[in-house]
């Protein structure tokens, strides 16, 4: 999700090809509070209406989004219930090895005698713990980079920015694979994990953030509460923040995604969580090798890693539909 | 033009140099490449002592980067832990890699701008949804389980329906591979053709994505009703006025997914057993090889902001609005 209006060109006409920029638009109202009343597609009866049920309303419509939420939930609500209630825990080692999909082991045994189901169900709750651990990390470091550079400009601006510049220099997933060689000679290095991927996802929402700082600090509304004797920070945090809030959420889903991904593939590297711990990827890794011969060994930690993750990219998807719809008019 | 161009470059050339810093922290923070030469009881306190030396493992921190520095401005780039120079095994591997990125990197830009452009032409009809929903999911799948899936449930069942071997799931060429070029070229094609679409499919999508959005908005645009209005023809309008200007913003893109592409790259050749520039480069990590390490990143490095400053050029190129300031 590069972002094509580089700030090094001036633009004859900014407006065409700044909406192009993904995400990056303010909501379309001005000042926190103020319902649209009837300008949106859902909303004609004038009444007001706040920006999040506007923004939800125009969420709850779309149906891949919906079905992307609810996979989500369920995944996340079946993971912590099977890791609790399940008859096995995936854990227990069990005298049936290699078995094929049966009553007692819908996903199979594996060579050991782990039950798959628990397996990969403790698998969804590791990635889910250390995607939303991320996701967490990297947009409050993100928006806080981002917000002082937009609204500070000049030399912090400046120092911020190449800082971003140079990150972005190195390919992510080799980086990571340098950071996690240490972590992986210990156990239970979820949190570590987390820790580096996050501190690795930052740079995008960074970028956001400050590019929509830049506009918003000369809007009529900031300069009305400097007027009235604001301080910075409350300025930010108060006038600022809630009309940049729709592109932080979107990407903050959208990490959420690309941190199972980098976890994952850390995962099979055998970079990322270590046994007896278990993640999708590790059990990836683990059932290759019998792919064709136990192919549930495979091919269930395969869909749940995939499903889980395209959950994850519909929500975003949706929810930026929700927050920024001029994208998606229809044209005439 | 050309000052503007002269600037950038030289800010690239800044940036690269910051990057060197940046790179030679990261590596050697990253552990002690002589640990598991310490954690073994027998080995003598003076063999220690000499590798440390030979590594200059105990020269301050400011003074190794700075020979490391030095070298590379010479063209050396020194030696492995086994004493090997770096710098041959780099072309080496660069050269099996490169093989696969650009092929992946040229099917991937014609894939996108094409499925991009006829996804948005035929808005919310049945193709746009099939190749937005296909897009999506490929989006969604991590670069090694494709390759895993696409090796055995795609090149394994149909080598063994057809009889021979059509696709090769291991190494970039057959190891006893000689003869012509010509002759040599089913070979590189079977070994190459798997680990290219993988690269090609996980490559693409964001891509495609883009290429469509960027059309959609360029369709919407009031030169365009003109065009129509003026009776040009539907494809006309489609090929000159809208899809010259919906490129412009993809071009960039794609000149910057440049990273990306090298990330996926390492994840590729694991899993086709390629002994590429990735396969390296976790090699080096694993066994804490410090030029290793730094003759990756450098060079990633380096291709990553010569792709930014080409996307930077082309942008102005490709888009008389813009004015350099």
């Amino acid at each position: 999700m590069p972002e094509p209006a580089r700030e090094n060109f001036v633009m004859e006409a900014p407006g065409e090809v700044a909406t192009v920029e993904a995400g990056a638009h303010t909501l379309p109202t001005a000042s926190p509070g103020v319902g649209l009343g009837g300008t949106d597609a859902y909303g004609l009866s004038g009444e007001a209406r706040s920006q999040w049920r506007i923004v939800l309303g125009r969420f709850v419509h779309q149906r891949l989004a919906m079905i992307g939420l609810g996979t989500f939930v369920l995944l996340g609500v079946a993971s912590v219930l099977v890791g609790h209630f399940w008859q096995f825990s995936y854990t227990d080692i069990t005298n049936n090895l290699n078995d094929p999909p049966s009553w007692t082991n819908p996903f199979g045994t594996n060579a050991i005698g782990n039950d798959m189901f628990a397996q990969v169900m403790a698998g969804v709750e590791k990635d889910m713990e250390i995607a939303l651990t991320v996701a967490a990390m990297a947009t409050l470091i993100g928006v806080t980079i981002g917000a002082i550079a937009g609204y500070y400009r000049g030399w912090v601006d400046s120092l911020l920015m190449r800082f971003v510049d140079l990150v972005l220099v190195l390919p992510v997933l080799a980086v990571l694979i340098l950071l996690s060689s240490k972590l992986a000679k210990q156990s239970n290095n979820w949190l570590g994990l987390a820790v580096i991927i996050g501190a690795l996802s930052w740079t995008y929402v960074a970028r956001l953030v400050r590019a929509d700082f830049l506009s918003l600090r000369e809007r009529e509304f900031v300069e009305a509460s400097r007027a009235l004797g604001a301080t910075n920070r409350r300025i930010i945090v108060k006038h600022m923040l809630p009309n940049a809030i729709g592109p932080i959420i979107v990407n903050a889903t959208l990490t959420v995604g690309l941190s199972i991904i980098f976890e994952s593939t850390l995962s099979f590297l055998g970079l990322g969580v270590q046994p007896p711990a278990v993640s999708l990827g590790l059990l990836v890794d683990q059932g290759q090798a019998s792919a064709t011969t136990e192919w549930w060994l495979f091919v269930f930690p395969v869909a749940f890693l995939i499903v889980l993750i395209l959950s994850i990219f519909l929500i975003g998807d949706g929810l930026r539909e929700a927050f920024d719809p001029k994208k998606s008019r229809v044209r005439a | 033009m050309f000052a503007y161009i002269l600037r950038r470059f030289l800010i690239s050339i800044v940036i690269l140099f910051f990057a060197t810093i940046l790179v030679f922290l990261l590596v050697t923070s990253a552990g002690d490449p002589l640990a598991l030469l310490k954690s073994n009881p027998h080995t003598p306190h003076s063999t220690i002592l000499a590798r440390e030396k030979l590594l200059h493992l105990n020269d301050p921190l400011w003074q190794r980067y700075w020979d490391w520095f030095w070298g590379v401005l010479h063209g050396n780039l020194g030696q492995t832990i086994a004493g090997q120079p770096v710098a041959p095994q780099l072309w080496s591997h660069l050269l099996v890699t490169l093989r696969m990125v650009v092929v992946a990197t040229i099917i991937a830009i014609f894939v996108a701008v094409g499925l991009g452009v006829w996804a948005a032409v035929r808005q919310n009809k049945l193709a746009d949804h099939a190749i937005t929903v296909t897009n999506f999911v490929l989006l969604a799948t991590p670069v090694f389980v494709l390759g895993l899936v696409l090796k055995e449930f795609v090149a394994i069942p149909i080598n063994q329906h057809v009889g021979t071997t059509i696709f090769y799931t291991d190494g970039q060429q057959s190891p006893t591979l000689s003869g012509p070029f010509l002759s040599r070229i089913p070979d590189y094609f079977g070994h190459t053709a798997l680990p290219a679409l993988t690269l090609v499919l996980v490559t693409y999508a964001s891509w495609a994505i883009y290429q469509r959005s960027s059309m959609l908005e360029t369709l919407d645009a009031d030169h365009v009703r003109l065009a129509r209005a003026k009776g040009l023809s539907r494809r006309r309008v489609l090929v000159r006025h809208v899809l010259r200007n919906a490129l412009i913003p993809v071009t960039t893109v794609i000149a910057l997914d440049f990273a990306a592409v090298l990330g996926g790259a390492i994840l590729t050749e694991i899993v086709f057993g390629w002994q590429g520039l990735g396969q390296w480069y976790v090699t080096g990590v694993t066994t804490l090889d410090v030029n290793i390490m730094l003759a990756y990143l450098l060079v990633t490095a380096t291709f990553v902001i010569l792709f930014n400053l080409i996307a930077d050029i082309l942008y102005g190129v490709l888009d008389p609005r813009i004015r350099y300031a």
